[in-house]
């Protein structure tokens, strides 16, 4: 678990640093352990395991939006652990549950619990389709297209500034979205 | 989309820096500051025998304890705006215009008083004390919560009332210069009223903003 951890802290310090592969890497080595934390906390609340996903993607995306109040100094676990506990909470109260999230739930999820495959959710899916035309297109370019910020820029004849502003701003707004929806 | 997919997004936005809390923070309260400062310059004003007052411990004091309020408040919202972060251990930081305050209320005890007690905490100033500092606090209040939302708090009622004792104790801080009531009796009623009002409004709006 330590080794783990640790693993973890040094790709984010990687990633804070500006290393885009090392943060992808974070990102693919966390979500296992977010979705059997998120499994496991919708069981306990009697709700179905199948928007698992959803709260998941949430959580990443908080993850992303709020690296910044990560201190490079600290480990990254605690720090992931409380954003997760944080969204898997609202999530639940959202559904109409209040439950005590424990934090142990986190640290203690083993990635063999839950299932590698990677699933597809509903809830960002549907508001992507609410954000601006522009901001929807380059995530659609980049997310479902799976094409590089040059591709994206040459094809919507955007510059690569204006591909990554777009590409940020939509991320925003989709969270934004999630939180309020 | 699946997640594998997100993830990809994520990395790609992964150039993109924001700013750290405490920059936005600073940034927010420095655009706030001039609107407060407006409406000290247009209803309150420094109290005309400033000079004199200054030679007034009980004067000096006044400030002392206001920015011993703003300044810790700054601090622990700024630990706060972490996640993980608890208030355990950083708590003690807002006590400490309570000390102060303490102190002071001890020391003008021993001193022969200039007037009976109760004057002295009720004052001359007690409706502007509690209509001013609200009033010069909602700007920086707005822009506290401005600064705080960039961070990610746990707990949003409490950051938020950190950001309504923020604003609180910086508008007590102008509002020190134009009120003629010393006291540190005076300070312990009126000024906590008034930040215990801010602290509650802060509370309530932090709640519903500082989600995150």
């Amino acid at each position: 678990m330590r080794g783990r951890e640790d693993e973890w802290t040094g790709l984010m310090r990687s990633a804070m640093a500006g290393d885009d592969a090392a943060y992808h890497r974070l990102l693919r080595a966390v979500t296992p352990v977010l979705r059997a934390a998120a499994r496991r906390g919708l069981a306990r609340a009697g709700q179905p395991p199948d928007q698992a996903e959803d709260i998941v993607q949430e959580i990443l995306l908080a993850v992303h939006l709020k690296r910044h109040t990560w201190d490079s100094e600290a480990p990254f676990a605690p720090w992931l652990f409380a954003i997760a506990r944080n969204k898997l909470i609202d999530a639940l109260r959202r559904r109409g549950r209040r439950i005590f999230v424990n934090i142990d739930d986190f640290a203690e999820a083993l990635p063999g619990e839950a299932p590698q495959e990677t699933a597809s959710a509903g809830e960002v899916a549907a508001q992507l389709d609410t954000l601006p035309q522009r901001q929807r297109d380059v995530l659609q370019s980049i997310a479902v297209e799976s094409a590089s910020i040059k591709d994206t820029a040459a094809r919507f004849s955007m510059s690569e500034g204006a591909v990554r502003v777009a590409l940020h701003r939509g991320l925003s707004a989709l969270t934004a979205k999630l939180r309020d929806h | 989309m699946d997640t594998d997919q997100l993830i990809r997004t994520l990395a790609a936005d992964n150039a993109h820096r924001a700013p750290r809390v405490g920059a936005m923070l600073t940034m927010a309260l420095l655009v706030a500051a001039p609107l407060s400062i407006l409406i000290f310059a247009t209803f309150l004003g420094v109290r005309p025998d400033l000079m004199s007052a200054m030679h007034n411990p009980f004067f000096d004091m006044k400030f002392a304890v206001t920015l011993s309020l703003a300044i810790p408040a700054i601090i622990v919202s700024l630990h706060l705006s972490r996640p993980e972060a608890l208030l355990r251990g950083w708590g003690w930081l807002l006590l400490l215009p309570v000390g102060l305050l303490a102190v002071a209320i001890g020391g003008e005890m021993m001193m022969a008083p200039a007037m009976p007690m109760t004057m002295r905490m009720v004052g001359k100033n007690s409706r502007v004390c509690l209509s001013a500092i609200p009033a010069m606090s909602l700007p920086l209040l707005a822009g506290a919560l401005f600064g705080l939302r960039h961070g990610a708090p746990s707990r949003p009622a409490l950051a938020g009332a950190l950001a309504g004792l923020v604003s609180a104790g910086l508008a007590a801080t102008l509002y020190a210069s134009h009120c003629t009531d010393d006291s540190p009796l005076f300070v312990a009623t009126w000024y906590t009223l008034a930040t215990a009002l801010v602290t509650a409004i802060g509370a309530l709006v932090g709640s519903k903003v500082l989600r995150y």
